[in-house]
């Protein structure tokens, strides 16, 4: 009853070999990408930990509070809560790490100077600063693809407006702005949580600015005249069509900027900004370590250690991906 | 083929416009033209004549710059668009003209359907062909998702894929060129509209494909009784596939006729100049015949008849007379209609105007000829050319 079922054409032989697209192949030329996979297996590691420390609060005890819940540990003095201070090793406050000669395995990375543990609160600093940094960049993401997408697609003054407004917020140096937000919004109480408001705000432009430029030209391909011929509506085109042909580049940033996020929101807590003692973040860690930098060099290495194995990884996976998506790059 | 009903579409005059910053682009210049139940017109010209602008000023998708600054289009009987005089005086989109809204939910894909051009282009690369299949279906069928899917599965078999339940999850780069327009006449059909714009839809197939679409088109639509506005500048297809034909030049119709009067009783030069440069089977010639020069720019057309710098017959009479686009000729019932003051319908002392001096011999030699051989369909094509060299 077909038509034109005599009429088959060579071209492509269905049902010889399965051909992998989409994600599947993305991971299949990740896997093959020696460094890639390295950055995959960081970023797998850190994600594994953040993780585990959401689920098990039973290690929080060892640190103050409960740091899943940040704002709690923020609003419980140590002062008035004893029974949240580390039960092992009260007393021994500064021990060094375990391979020192004063060291021992029963706190691998040695103890800070409040006796807390410091293994235990770098695997807890990996929930705030990794989760932080997600975030940040995932409403960055959102932001500007939103902006991007419905300035590229529409064009005239929609366009001008948009990206006008964009490029404002683009012309103040990114630290400043969350500085001025993070103060600002929060009432001079500074919590992690308009941090990552605030770099989420401070990345739109970028983002944006990205996708905008992949919007121009998706927008005149001819499966969106086809789309708007068929009476699809402009909400969906944008959504359906659009976004998902100019995604690409943006997911490289997007992958490579969480990197630069964990960053600034360690610089923001290390000034003061982001997280605020006692919540274990890598950047809060830092900062109140510097003042015993002479007398335990330590408590800076470590934090340091963790932001840089965790950026690399963000890093070399970005690049990977880059590759990845590249379709000039085959393989 | 009956001209007496009303037709399923009918276009008045339609001019759409560019405003561009080097001026006003008059892309499609007044056209005239209706499209009856179950027939295929063609629309055809060089590039640039304003065919597909045309084409998108129906479905009211011309993207700006450009606009659509007058005439009617009307189909079964709803104004897709129209104006009129408002109380200012300033011209004004007529009340019962669609809305923007029902354009999209109602008109576009449920009722008119576009077959584009680049079949490589046309399908969205991130999804599944099935899947962009089914969206549509869904979209304009009010149909549950599954449904939508067995539907989709059965258009796919319906256009001649084979294997449609398997390469309904394939993506469109696992799809030859062929098989992708396959598709794309799918989706047009999905939605059993009553008139399908197929806008140069083999231009980007290589011959034989070209054929197996043409062949399905011919099938398909003697099955669902579809209407189709074939744009092309290929009269190759053209003589294969369509009933009535109208010839664009430069933004507007210079002939309009069935098409076989068009083919063996050609009454304007472009038609004429258009034949004689591509290969026919009824005639044999040493050499193929290119029409001279190109068409010039939309922004700032030649004055009186647009053709006549690159017209083989024209006079001196052609650079000051634009002609409109007359009634020359009945052919079974349908009028033949030609934009050429050469014909009895114009009277504006053609036969006495002295010919331009371009390529003098050519022109008295075919204008000649023309008088006395438009009346003899053997004769016709060939005597126009007649001294071109012809075996």
């Amino acid at each position: 009853m077909a038509v034109g079922e005599t009429q088959v054409e060579s071209g492509s032989e269905p049902g010889t070999k399965e051909v992998e697209t989409g994600w599947r192949a993305t991971l299949r030329k990740i896997k093959r990408d020696t460094t890639a996979r390295w950055g995959l297996y960081v970023i797998t590691f850190v994600l594994a930990i953040t993780a585990y420390t959401l689920i098990d609060g039973n290690l929080s005890r060892l640190t103050f509070g409960n740091v899943s819940d940040f704002a709690m540990a923020e609003a419980l003095p140590i002062f008035e809560h004893p029974e949240r201070l580390p039960p092992p090793g009260e007393a021994d406050t500064n021990v060094p790490p375990a391979f020192h000669a004063d060291g021992s395995m029963a706190h691998p990375l040695g103890t800070d100077p409040n006796g807390r543990d410091y293994f235990t609160r770098i695997v807890y600093g990996a929930q705030v600063s990794v989760s932080v940094g997600l975030a940040a960049t995932f409403l960055g993401l959102v932001g500007g693809t939103i902006v991007g997408a419905v300035a590229g697609y529409y064009g005239g003054w929609v366009d001008d407006l948009l990206m006008r407004a964009v490029e404002t917020v683009y012309a103040i140096p990114p630290l400043i702005l969350i500085i001025v937000f993070t103060v600002f919004v929060s009432g001079g109480s500074p919590d992690v949580r308009f941090a990552i408001i605030g770099v989420g705000i401070a990345f739109i432009p970028v983002f944006a600015r990205i996708i905008r430029s992949e919007v121009l030209s998706v927008r005149e391909m001819d499966y969106i005249e086809a789309a708007r011929a068929a009476g699809v509506k402009d909400r969906n085109i944008i959504l359906r069509h659009v976004i998902p042909n100019s995604f690409a580049p943006v997911m490289v940033y997007a992958t490579l900027q969480i990197g630069v996020t964990i960053l600034i929101v360690a610089g923001l807590s290390f000034l003061g900004f982001g997280a605020q003692p006692p919540t274990p973040d890598w950047g809060e860690m830092l900062q109140t370590s510097h003042s015993y930098m002479h007398s335990n060099v330590w408590l800076s290495i470590w934090p340091g250690i963790a932001i840089m194995i965790t950026i690399m990884g963000f890093n070399l996976f970005g690049d990977g991906l880059q590759d990845a998506l590249d379709p000039r790059i085959n393989d | 083929m009956s001209s007496e009903s009303e037709p399923l579409l009918r276009v008045e005059n339609l001019k759409t416009q560019f405003f561009t910053e080097a001026g006003t682009v008059r892309a499609v210049d007044g056209i005239s033209f209706d499209v009856h139940e179950g027939e295929i017109v063609g629309l055809v010209g060089e590039s640039g004549a304003g065919k597909s602008v045309a084409s998108m000023s129906l479905l009211r998708l011309v993207e700006s710059p450009g606009e659509i600054v007058g005439g009617e289009i009307t189909y079964k009987g709803e104004t897709i668009f129209g104006l009129e005089e408002g109380p200012d005086g300033e011209l004004q989109e007529r009340e019962d003209m669609l809305s923007n809204q029902e354009m999209r939910d109602r008109i576009r894909g449920n009722e008119i359907a576009v077959i584009f051009q680049d079949p490589m282009e046309s399908l969205n690369p991130v999804f599944t062909v099935g899947g962009q299949l089914r969206e549509f279906i869904e979209l304009n069928r009010d149909l549950s998702s599954e449904q939508a899917r067995q539907e989709a599965v059965e258009m796919l078999r319906e256009v001649g894929i084979p294997d449609p339940e398997q390469r309904y999850d394939e993506y469109p780069h696992q799809f030859s060129g062929g098989m992708r327009q396959r598709v794309l006449i799918a989706m047009a059909l999905a939605c059993e509209p009553s008139l399908i714009i197929a806008d140069e839809p083999t231009t980007a197939l290589d011959v034989t494909v070209e054929g197996q679409i043409i062949d399905l088109v011919d099938d398909l639509q003697e099955k669902y009784g579809t209407s189709f506005i074939w744009v092309t500048h290929d009269m190759g297809v053209v003589a294969e596939i369509c009933d009535r034909v109208n010839v664009m030049y430069l933004g507007e119709i210079v002939e309009q006729s069935p098409v076989d009067e068009l083919f063996y009783d050609t009454k304007h030069p472009y038609t004429e100049a258009l034949l004689d440069s591509i290969p026919r089977p009824d005639k044999t010639v040493g050499e193929l015949d290119p029409i001279e020069g190109v068409m010039p720019e939309a922004i700032s057309p030649p004055s009186g008849c647009r053709f006549h710098p690159r017209c083989p017959d024209a006079r001196e009479v052609c650079q000051r007379v634009h002609p409109e686009n007359k009634q020359v000729d009945t052919a079974e019932g349908v009028p033949h209609r030609a934009a050429c003051v050469k014909h009895d319908a114009f009277d504006v002392g053609y036969d006495e105007s002295v010919p331009l001096a371009k390529s003098p011999q050519v022109t008295a030699d075919s204008s000649a000829n023309t008088e006395t051989s438009v009346t003899d369909p053997e004769r016709g094509t060939a005597g126009s050319s007649g001294g071109e060299g012809s075996e």
